[in-house]
C-alpha cells in the first residue's frame, strides 16, 4: 500500500512524500518520535500516522477462524446464517413467495413505482408487520419512518393497518392457550404505533444527517428491524444542482446504508420515484436517481399496473428469479389476490 | 435545520476554527461533501472528520416521533376540512385533511374554482355552523376568484347564516386574495407568509393554479425543467401545509398528450393495449408531470364522461379510488349520489374530457344527467 492512499491529512502526507516515504513497509519500523524528529513535526501527530496504518499489515499473524482474511465468513456459514433468519412479510402471499418469504434482512430493498401505485401503503404496512410478535411469526421489532416532503405518512392510516393486520393475526391464531395469551396484550393497534420511530426531513442536508445519526440511534435502539426511507429521491432531484456531486454523496448514502442493514441485522427498505428516460426512440417509466444508483440496492421491486391489476415484479435481485405478483391495496392494508379479503368485501354488501 | 451553523454545536474550538476557515459554515456546507473531500479541504486526518460528521449530523437530525405521539397529536389539532359534500367527505375519511397538500385537476371549465371558493367561505364560517372560523389565504393566478360568486353560492348554500346582518361581510373579509405576476412573487409572498399564517390564524391555503405559475415563465419546456421554477415553493407549499397543520389546496390544469408509452417500464415490452378506444379517451394528462404529482399527497380529479361530470379520488394514503358524479349549481358543487362507485386501473388516473356541458346546468339538465348516471352506472 502507498503512502498516498493512507488516511491522513495532506499536509502531513505530503511531508512524508517530500522526505521519501513513499512505501508503507519504509515506515513500520520507524519509532514516533524518530518519525517526528524526521518530519519536524509534533509527536502526537507522528503516533497519528503510525496509528492510521493499516491494521493487517503490523500483525499479519493474528488468529482468525477461516484462515486467510480476518472478518470474512464461508459460504456455508452464510447459507446456514440466511436460513436463520426471518422475513418481513408484505402481507400479500403472492409477493412473499416471489421473494423468497418476504422482504429480507441484511439487505436493501428498493421498492418503485408511478404515483399513488401503493408504494407507501407497502411503507407502512412494512413497518406494521415487522412488529408482529416471534409467537405469531413476526420479527418482534420495531421500525424507523423516514418521511421527506414527498412522502405522505399519515399515522390514520398506520392505524388502521395495525388493526387490520391484528385482526388477520387472531383470525390465523385463535386458539386461547397460555402462550399466546400472554402476547395478546401487546397485540395492541396502539403499541404497534408506539413502535414507529418517524422522522420527518426537510431537505437533503437533513436527510444525510438521519442517515449519519442512525448508527448513533440503531445503538440505542437494537429491537429496530427496519428503516424505511421514503421516499429517498426528494431532495436530491429537487435541490442539487451539480450532478457528479450529486452522484457522489448518493454513493456515500447507499454505502452508509448497506453498512446499517448488515451491522444491525435489519432491512432497509427505500422507496423511490419514476421519472421518463427517453431511450429506443421512445419515453419510458424508469426509476429516478439513474444508472449508478441503480446498482446501490441489493433488491429492486417495481409496483405497476397490468390491467387493472396492482402488480409487483422484481427488476433485480442476486437471488431471486424475475417474476411478478399481483397485489391489492385494501382498507386493512396490502393484501394477496386471493387473501380473506374477498370475504370481507363481500359480507357488507 | 440544514442552515445551522456549525460553530454552534459543540465541536472541539480548534476544529470548529478549521471549518470556518474553510468557509465551510453550515452543516448543509458540510454535509454535501464526502468526507474525503472534507479531509482534503480541512486539512484534518480522518478519524476527526468522521467525529466532526457524526456530531454536526447528530445536531441537524430533526427530533423523532413515534407514530403513536403523531396521532394524538393530530386527533388534538382537528383533522379535517368538511367538503360539504357528505360522499366525498366520508370517502375522504373527514374531509380535506390538515397539514397535506391536496391537488385538484381537471379541464378548464369543469368546476375547480367552483370547489376552492366553496372551501373558502367553508374555512371562513363560524365554528357554530360547522366552519374552521379562520382567514383563508386564496392565492389567484388565473384571475378567476370572484367575490361574487363567491357571496351567490354563500347565499345558496347557507342563506340562514348569510342572512345575518353583516357576516356576509366579515366572512368575505376574512377571505385574503393575493394575485401574484410572476414566479418569484409568488415565492415572495408565500416566505412572507410562513411566519404570519399562525398568528393570523389563517385556516386554508388555496393556490389556483400552479400551473398558470408555470406556463408563464416557459411555456415549451420538457418535464423537468418545466418543473425547475417550482422546486422551492412545491416543498415549501409542503411544509407549510405541515408546520401549520392547515389545509393546502393547489389546483392543477391538464395538457393533451400524445404518446402513451410513455406509461410502461421497459420489461412491460410494448403492449398495444387492446381497447383502442379508451386509449384515445386518456390523452389527457396533468400539467405539472410525474415529479409533481409524487409530491401531493391527495390528488382528486375532475373529469367529464359518459355525459356527467365526476370528482374521483385518485391518489390519497387512506381513502380507496372513488368517483362521484356532480352537478355545478348555484350553491357551488353538488354530488348527484354519495355513494359513489369503485374506479380501477388505469381507470384511475385517466382524465377524460367528454361532453362538458358548460354554463350552469338548470334543473332539467340535472334530471337528465341523474337519468343518464343511472344508465351508464350498471353498463
Amino acid at each position: 500500500m502507498e503512502i498516498s492512499n493512507l488516511p491522513i491529512s495532506p499536509s502531513l502526507r505530503s511531508k512524508l512524500l517530500a522526505k521519501g516515504y513513499t512505501n508503507l513497509s519504509s515506515l513500520s519500523p520507524l519509532s514516533p518520535s524518530i518519525l517526528a524528529q524526521e518530519l519536524s513535526i509534533q509527536c502526537e501527530e507522528a503516533i497519528e500516522i503510525l496509528r492510521a496504518i493499516p491494521h493487517a499489515t503490523t500483525s499479519k499473524n493474528a488468529y482468525t477462524p477461516h484462515g486467510i482474511i480476518p472478518g470474512a465468513v464461508t459460504a456455508w456459514d452464510m447459507l446456514s446464517e440466511e436460513q436463520m433468519q426471518r422475513h418481513i412479510s408484505t402481507g400479500c402471499n403472492d409477493l412473499d413467495t416471489i421473494l423468497g418469504g418476504g422482504i429480507h434482512c441484511k439487505e436493501v430493498t428498493e421498492v418503485g413505482g408511478v404515483p399513488g401505485i401503493g408504494k407507501t401503503q407497502l411503507g407502512i404496512q412494512l413497518a406494521v408487520n415487522v412488529q408482529i410478535p416471534v409467537e405469531y411469526g413476526g420479527l418482534g421489532g420495531k421500525a424507523v419512518y423516514i418521511v421527506d416532503t414527498e412522502g405522505s405518512f399519515m399515522a390514520e392510516r398506520a392505524y388502521q393497518i395495525a388493526e387490520g393486520c391484528i385482526s388477520d393475526i387472531l383470525d390465523i391464531f385463535p386458539s386461547n392457550s397460555r402462550e399466546f395469551l400472554s402476547c395478546k396484550e401487546r397485540l395492541r393497534a396502539n403499541n404497534f404505533l408506539d413502535g414507529i420511530f418517524y422522522f420527518r426531513i426537510c431537505s437533503y442536508t437533513e436527510q444525510i444527517a438521519v442517515i449519519n445519526y442512525l448508527e448513533n440511534f440503531l445503538t440505542q435502539n437494537k429491537d429496530v428491524k427496519l428503516v424505511i426511507i421514503d421516499s429517498v429521491t426528494f431532495h436530491f432531484r429537487q435541490d442539487f444542482d451539480d450532478l457528479a456531486q450529486r452522484t457522489r454523496v448518493l454513493g456515500g448514502l447507499s454505502l452508509r446504508l448497506m453498512k446499517l442493514s448488515k451491522t444491525f441485522n435489519l432491512a432497509v427498505v427505500l422507496l423511490n420515484q419514476v421519472t421518463t428516460k427517453f431511450t429506443d426512440g421512445s419515453f419510458q417509466l424508469t426509476l429516478a436517481l439513474g444508472d449508478s444508483w441503480s446498482h446501490s440496492c441489493t433488491n429492486r421491486i417495481i409496483l405497476h399496473w397490468n390491467g387493472n391489476e396492482r402488480c409487483a415484479y422484481i427488476e433485480k435481485s442476486p437471488s431471486l428469479p424475475s417474476a411478478s405478483a399481483p397485489y391489492l391495496v385494501t382498507g386493512k392494508g396490502i393484501r394477496g389476490i386471493n387473501s380473506n379479503f374477498k370475504r370481507a368485501r363481500t359480507m357488507p354488501s | 435545520m440544514a442552515n445551522k451553523l456549525i460553530s454552534q454545536m459543540g465541536l472541539p474550538p480548534s476544529l470548529s476554527h478549521v471549518f470556518s476557515a474553510r468557509n465551510i459554515l453550515t452543516s448543509k456546507d458540510a454535509l454535501s461533501l464526502p468526507e474525503l473531500d472534507l479531509m482534503a479541504l480541512l486539512d484534518i486526518d480522518i478519524a476527526s472528520v468522521r467525529s466532526a460528521v457524526a456530531r454536526i449530523s447528530e445536531a441537524t437530525c430533526p427530533p423523532f416521533q413515534t407514530a403513536l405521539a403523531l396521532m394524538e397529536e393530530k386527533m388534538k389539532s382537528g383533522g379535517y376540512l368538511s367538503t360539504s359534500l357528505p360522499g366525498l367527505d366520508n370517502a375522504l375519511c373527514g374531509g380535506i385533511p390538515f397539514g397535506a397538500l391536496t391537488e385538484l385537476v381537471g379541464p378548464s371549465g369543469i368546476g375547480k374554482t367552483q370547489f376552492c371558493l366553496k372551501l373558502a367561505l367553508l374555512a371562513a364560517l363560524p365554528e357554530c355552523y360547522g366552519g374552521l372560523n379562520g382567514r383563508v389565504i386564496y392565492i389567484d393566478t388565473e384571475s378567476k376568484f370572484s367575490s361574487r360568486r363567491m357571496i351567490e353560492i354563500g347565499e345558496s348554500s347557507f342563506p340562514q347564516i348569510f342572512r345575518i346582518q353583516g357576516l356576509a361581510q366579515k366572512m368575505a373579509g376574512s377571505i385574503i386574495v393575493v394575485r401574484p405576476t410572476s414566479i418569484s412573487e409568488f415565492n415572495d409572498s408565500l416566505q412572507q407568509m410562513k411566519l404570519t399564517l399562525l398568528q393570523n390564524e389563517v385556516k386554508l391555503l388555496i393556490v389556483d393554479s400552479m400551473a398558470a405559475l408555470v406556463s408563464w415563465d416557459n411555456d415549451k419546456g420538457t418535464s423537468s425543467s418545466r418543473l425547475s421554477p417550482l422546486r422551492g415553493s412545491l416543498s415549501f407549499l409542503k411544509s407549510i401545509a405541515e408546520f401549520s397543520r392547515i389545509p393546502v389546496v393547489v389546483t392543477n390544469q391538464v395538457r393533451s398528450h400524445s404518446n402513451d408509452e410513455s406509461f410502461h417500464y421497459i420489461f412491460q415490452g410494448h403492449k398495444k393495449d387492446t381497447s383502442s378506444s379508451e386509449r384515445i379517451e386518456s390523452h389527457l394528462t396533468a400539467a405539472l408531470g410525474i415529479q409533481w404529482a409524487h409530491a401531493v399527497t391527495i390528488r382528486l380529479i375532475f373529469e367529464a364522461h359518459s355525459g356527467h361530470r365526476f370528482i374521483k379520488v385518485a391518489k390519497s394514503p387512506i381513502s380507496p379510488p372513488v368517483a362521484f358524479p356532480f352537478v355545478v349549481e348555484a350553491s357551488g358543487i353538488t354530488l348527484l349520489n354519495q355513494e359513489g362507485f369503485g374506479v380501477a386501473g388505469s381507470e384511475i388516473n385517466a382524465i377524460r374530457c367528454q361532453g362538458l356541458i358548460f354554463g350552469k346546468c338548470n334543473i332539467a339538465s340535472r334530471l337528465l344527467l341523474s337519468v343518464v348516471f343511472t344508465c351508464s352506472s350498471y353498463t
